[in-house]
């Protein structure tokens, strides 16, 4: 080989890596952080890195990234902070609207809005990232934390989410998601999957929220009929904090007090949880509770399966001020609040013919764990008590869901 | 010393040629990135005073956007023997080489008013490779010249409204992402104004007045097909009430609140043709509104403004209770008149 081609090689190669490795663009702290960092979001190409060096950041304006591929870094949770406390516009901290993104190492504060949201978009990874209201529960918080939505390929992982008035953690109407390693704290909801398909929640911390865990599916918007999702080796205690939701908010009617809370949704499994310390219940499974006209909507949780759990101690300061669970269980349990509760609502035809098999719930292995739900053929007629505490009729084998793989070709 | 004056007389002859250009170029239209400077397209004879070039024509909507009070001047140029489809409902189908042009500024014509008139941005539409690319300028503080914006702008300012009275505004240019957010269906970007229904009304045109759908036809640009329902200017007393708060919730609301866009979301749709009421917000609960919703159920509850979200969140500053999210950081005060009487006689 000549020395020519050797050299021609060379340069071949510095060619190659100097466009194929993407740039890193570093910031740091400076008089007009919003317009430096906002610039680097949007002239950024597919792929580049923009570190956000440790410090502070005080934002007057939301920022946003639409651009593919794009990596935005701090230096540590703790470290490189975003606060919006001094924000004048915009409804989030910061919005994403591109595929492909990964955010991970900072925080996000005092967003006026919506902390962290993303929307419309397929694969978004959070890693140790933190949003928080830094004055504790207040219903002039923002509602959500990290907010993925109507998105493909959701993954969050080792993040924290603090003080949220609605849901820390909220993944809504979307598909393929994946939960785990992260703490919610002192949230209305500490994790929220809602009107979503496939979902793996697993080896979070919910604790001091008013509700640690909640799948719920609600009517009137795109995407509905929530289904497959598995929610195991989480800690879903103490969850006691008053509930500090705005009304109107479908977490509004959480009561204080409450582990998890399972609403519609099919295909739910439930297990190896540590659950315990909830002022009002451990684990509810309930129907939508107002009438809609939505004729594609199902309101009653379809083929729950609850099993290898532990128990300890929860109800035995139930929250009777907050929505109407607490308080019809308090009555019909007599102040003996079980540690799963199901309402027995089901369609009528239901009501007359039986549950189809496949759509029973099924409760296996939950150590000693307490049971409640009410017989609504009972209910409706007099002299009859209709609560039920025997859960022989929901003893059962196990059919696990498949873990949730994340896919961008999806 | 004679090659100096020859570079000198260069200089000057390529000086001239930046500063005045005939016409619109396509070329820039056209080119990948946009220039630096408003001016080079060439959509103005006279930069200052917004005089359009030749085959620039300036335009209007019966119903408009809300943008903190300030005064919209609105211009199309469509490249010579193209033409634009009509799609109904929707905004016309224009050639490539289409470029929509908005100048916001406080005119400030009030005939009390001492505040001479102050150009803020101009944001434009184009379109090229069958896609719109958005793009806005900045004016600067001479105002012979707006230069290329990327992350917006924060400009306090005052001005002077419709009642004579000096109002402080810390007006905000969107960046190119916030400018998204509003004109995206489906991830593609669209523009809002221009559909046949909230054109159909006259303009004065330096030599005659004239339906801008017949003028924009009598161009060749468009056929003479017209929409079966227009909307209205919402600010008009004597057209009919609920025909003028659809036109306003349409052109502030609908290009975000409707299948597809940015607030889909929510399943609260707001465009002129909703017609299911659950998605117009009657007695619909809110999904995400966190303490926007300010203790209320519902986003309209008909006969009862003060008990609706909706309301609430028009009269709001707060930037995580406002609507629109971005682009408003006054009080529409005009149209919560309007939509909390709509709603009231709902």
């Amino acid at each position: 080989m000549t020395r020519f081609q050797k050299q021609s090689r060379f340069f071949l190669l510095l060619f190659i890596s100097f466009y194929s490795f993407s740039e890193t663009i570093i910031i740091t702290p400076s008089e007009d952080p919003y317009t430096e960092i906002q610039e680097a979001l949007i002239l950024a190409s597919p792929g580049d890195i923009i570190r956000i060096s440790e410090g502070l950041y005080q934002l007057e304006d939301s920022l946003s990234i639409d651009i593919d591929g794009l990596i935005l870094e701090g230096e540590g949770m703790n470290k490189t902070i975003l606060s919006f406390k001094n924000q004048l516009s915009g409804a989030q901290g910061l919005s994403v609207t591109s595929n492909g993104v990964t955010l991970r190492d900072f925080a996000v504060e005092d967003a006026k809005g919506d902390a962290i949201k993303v929307k419309g978009v397929n694969n978004i990874n959070f890693i140790r990232i933190r949003t928080e209201w830094t004055n504790g529960p207040d219903e002039l918080n923002g509602a959500y934390g990290l907010y993925p939505v109507e998105s493909k390929n959701v993954l969050i992982d080792s993040c924290v989410a603090i003080g949220a008035s609605d849901a820390g953690i909220y993944v809504g109407q979307s598909e393929n998601i994946i939960v785990k390693n992260s703490r919610a704290e002192f949230n209305v909801a500490g994790i929220e999957i809602e009107n979503s398909y496939y979902a793996d929640v697993y080896n979070n911390h919910a604790e001091n929220n008013t509700g640690g865990i909640l799948v719920f599916d609600l009517p009137d918007i795109p995407q509905q009929g929530g289904h497959h999702v598995r929610v195991f080796r989480n800690k879903s205690i103490n969850n006691n904090t008053d509930n500090f939701a705005p009304e109107g908010n479908i977490v509004g009617e959480v009561p204080r007090g409450t582990g998890i809370i399972i609403q519609a949704n099919s295909h739910v499994e439930i297990f190896d949880n540590d659950i315990g310390g909830n002022d009002t219940i451990n684990i509810a499974v309930v129907t939508y509770g107002y009438d809609t006209d939505d004729k594609n909507y199902y309101p009653h949780p379809r083929n729950i399966q609850i099993h290898n759990n532990r128990f300890t101690k929860s109800g035995l300061n139930p929250d009777l001020e907050t929505g109407e669970l607490a308080k019809i269980l308090y009555e019909l349990s007599g102040g003996n609040m079980p540690d799963i509760f199901w309402d027995g609502i089901v369609p009528v035809k239901q009501i007359i013919f039986g549950q189809p098999d496949k759509e029973k719930m099924v409760l296996s292995q939950n150590g000693d764990a307490t049971f409640l739900t009410i017989n609504p053929i009972k209910f409706m007629l007099p002299f009859f008590d209709p609560v039920e505490r025997d859960d022989i009729d929901y003893k059962g084998a196990i059919n696990p869901l498949p873990p949730v793989v994340l896919n961008e070709n999806l | 010393m004679k090659i100096y004056k020859n570079i000198f007389l260069f200089c000057f002859i390529l000086s001239l040629n930046i500063q005045s250009y005939e016409g619109v170029r396509n070329e820039i239209i056209f080119s990948k990135k946009p220039p630096l400077k408003l001016s080079e397209y060439g959509f103005f004879k006279n930069m200052n005073s917004q005089l359009p070039s030749k085959g620039v024509l300036p335009y209007t909507l019966e119903s408009q956007l809300f943008s903190d009070y300030a005064d919209k001047l609105r211009f199309i140029y469509i490249p010579e023997n193209k033409f634009a489809k009509n799609v109904p409902d929707r905004v016309f189908d224009f050639p490539d080489g289409t470029a929509l042009i908005k100048t916001f500024a406080y005119l400030n014509q009030h005939s009390s008013s001492n505040l001479p008139s102050q150009l803020l941005e101009t944001r434009l539409l184009i379109k090229k490779n069958g896609e719109w690319s958005n793009v806005s300028y900045i004016w600067n503080k001479d105002q012979d010249e707006a230069f290329l914006s990327i992350a917006g702008k924060t400009i306090p300012t005052k001005f002077i409204n419709n009642n004579g009275e000096l109002k402080d505004v810390r007006y905000r240019v969107p960046n190119i992402n916030q400018c998204k957010e509003c004109h995206q269906i489906n991830k593609t970007i669209t523009p809002i104004g221009p559909k046949a229904r909230n054109l159909n009304v006259d303009y004065a045109y330096g030599d005659e007045t004239m339906n801008q759908l017949e003028k924009w036809h009598k161009l060749g640009w468009i056929d003479s097909e017209y929409p079966i329902k227009s909307m209205v200017d919402w600010a008009d007393q004597n057209a009919n009430l609920d025909d003028r708060a659809r036109s306003y919730l349409d052109i502030n609301c609908g290009h975000c609140h409707i299948e597809g866009g940015s607030a889909d979301t929510s399943g609260l749709y707001l465009d002129f043709n909703e017609s299911r009421k659950i998605n117009l917000g009657f007695f619909k609960k809110p999904i995400a509104t966190g303490r926007a919703s300010n203790n209320l159920k519902y986003s309209i509850v008909p006969g009862n403004p003060e008990e609706s979200i909706l309301l609430y969140r028009m009269q709001s500053l707060d930037p995580g209770i406002m609507m629109p999210e971005s682009g408003r950081a006054l009080e529409h005060s005009e149209a919560i008149q309007l939509v909390s009487k709509w709603i009231k006689n709902l």
